[in-house]
């Protein structure tokens, strides 16, 4: 008999606010190790600012943020050095290529340029980028772009990984091989994931999912039990409807 | 790859130390001079302005603006030796007020946002984001001087390399303005309020183009404003040092201006504290 999985990361009771406006209300999730946890809302749900505090973007004043046992508040650099995080909108540098903006990604992970340059070679092989490591982001493809923003967020080892809508914006079959190669880590490498989508053909049905509509949590466990035996939309829809309706 | 469990974890912990903060130094310092590199018209229209003032603005004045003995010349100068301090200043400026807009830019592009998930503490962050700043503009100046040089300006051997812990330091006071500014700044568009409302009053009201007891004799009220632009001190600890001495004061208000300047900026970009924190992003 096994135990309970450890937990990647642990949310307890996180609020948050922009002057008058709640964007978070006393939230709470879980994911545990080698896990795909998708966070499901529309735009406007709160998962970028829940995604800002787990990555210490924002404070969180209210509630606490675990990355693998450390709290984000207090132990911010040891809970940051177990997180790989892509972010909804493209970070990478454009002018640069590949290996540099990895390069610079892992000395800000405080790795030496000999363990990055070996760390490189095998996170852009695992996103199926090796023949493109030279190559400046500006001549990617979105897909490419997006599988590069993964590497780069596997680049220190991390243990959970955070993706904020990495979809968006791409055609259907880049879309496919991001679904696909983000569910090859967890399958291989025991990465837990917290996925934040809108799209529900994303999310399958063994998957942990947290259902997040105008900063609350509406629904949390897994996807074919959150949907009982409607589709995973229609159960979504109900939900929400339901909670704007309350 | 499995690089995964206790093995990552420890490594992990291994790297927050001070060989870790190293790298993360290098490594922003490294990204600021490639970007600099590959912008190569930041490099010639930082080189062609100062040599614009140089050639043409000090030429002109040249024949109109006589100097008495300044200190710290033993001798009278030539208006374009003179002014060569100040146009190193200016340099630093520009690329502190340079930096800071590619801080705004990279915040509204969202390219900031890794710089700032880094497990390193903020305030280490910024400070090496600034010192690669600093880097930058002293690449710069000497690259300026170089040319200065063949214009008859000539300063003493020596004071080629007395001038780079004084650069170091003013670069790192405009450097610290500059990233104060960018915490300030919601938008790019705003920027342009930098230029009229910091870079140029800075420059003028200063002894960069004109000594300050020059300035007295027009209008003591100028003069009181110039005496208190943190500018004027880090063109005398320039011009000093340039000459192998040291001037105290510039000295110490350069220290005090940076010192001030980084903490309101450290401030402004914790996620606790500061002005950031207080704005709706993502």
């Amino acid at each position: 008999m096994t135990g309970p999985k450890p937990l990647a990361l642990e949310i307890e009771g996180v609020s948050h606010s922009f002057g008058p406006t709640k964007a978070l209300n006393d939230v709470s999730l879980r994911v545990p190790e080698g896990v795909f946890a998708a966070l499901l809302g529309i735009n406007g749900a709160g998962k970028t600012t829940l995604f800002s505090l787990i990555t210490r973007l924002y404070d969180n004043v209210t509630g606490s943020i675990k990355v693998w046992g450390h709290d984000v508040r207090r132990k911010p650099g040891p809970a940051l050095a177990e997180l790989g995080v892509v972010f909804q909108s493209r970070s990478l540098d454009r002018d640069l290529s590949i290996w540099q903006n990895l390069s610079y990604h892992a000395a800000l992970h405080g790795m030496s340029r000999s363990e990055a340059r070996a760390r490189a070679e095998a996170v852009v092989d695992l996103v199926r980028l090796g023949d493109k490591m030279n190559s400046r982001i500006a001549a990617l493809s979105g897909g490419q772009a997006r599988r590069a923003e993964i590497a780069r967020a596997l680049m220190h080892g991390p243990r959970l990984l955070l993706l904020d809508e990495p979809t968006v914006g791409l055609d259907v079959k880049s879309r496919l091989e991001v679904v696909e190669l983000v569910r090859d880590l967890v399958a291989k490498e025991g990465v837990g994931v917290l996925w934040a989508t809108h799209l529900f053909d994303e999310v399958r049905p063994e998957d942990h999912v947290t259902v997040l509509h105008k900063g609350q949590v509406l629904a949390d466990g897994l996807a074919s039990q959150i949907a009982g035996g409607e589709t995973l939309s229609d159960a979504f829809l109900a939900l929400t409807g339901r909670e704007a309706a309350a | 790859m499995s690089d995964i469990g206790s093995n990552s974890a420890l490594r992990a912990h291994r790297r927050l130390g001070w060989g870790g903060r190293l790298s993360a130094f290098r490594g922003v310092v490294w990204r600021e001079m490639l970007r600099f590199a590959k912008q190569r018209e930041r490099f010639v229209s930082a080189l062609v302005r100062p040599l614009v003032w140089l050639f043409i603005f000090a030429a002109g004045f040249r024949s109109v603006l006589g100097l008495s003995i300044t200190e710290p010349y033993e001798t009278y100068v030539l208006y374009e030796v003179y002014v060569t301090p100040g146009l190193c200043a200016m340099i630093q400026l520009f690329n502190g007020m340079q930096s800071s807009l590619s801080m705004v830019y990279d915040r509204e592009t969202g390219a900031m946002r890794t710089l700032l998930v880094s497990p390193f503490p903020r305030w280490f962050l910024l400070s090496s984001k600034l010192m690669a700043g600093v880097a930058v503009s002293i690449v710069q100046v000497y690259a300026f001087l170089a040319v200065a040089w063949f214009w008859e300006v000539e300063p003493p051997p020596m004071g080629y390399i007395m001038v780079l812990p004084a650069l170091i330091l003013s670069g790192m006071m405009l450097g610290a303005i500059g990233l104060f500014l960018s915490s300030t700044i919601r938008q790019l568009e705003n920027f342009a309020g930098i230029m009229n409302f910091v870079i140029f009053p800075m420059f003028f009201a200063s002894s960069a183009l004109y000594p300050l007891w020059r300035m007295s004799e027009s209008s003591v009220l100028l003069h009181d404003i110039c005496a208190l632009n943190p500018f004027t001190y880090a063109v005398e600890l320039i011009r000093f040092a340039l000459y192998g001495q040291l001037n105290l004061l510039a000295l110490a208000v350069v220290v005090g201006v940076t010192i001030a300047f980084l903490g309101a900026a450290i401030f402004a970009y914790d996620p606790s504290k500061g002005l950031i924190a207080k704005r709706r992003g993502g």
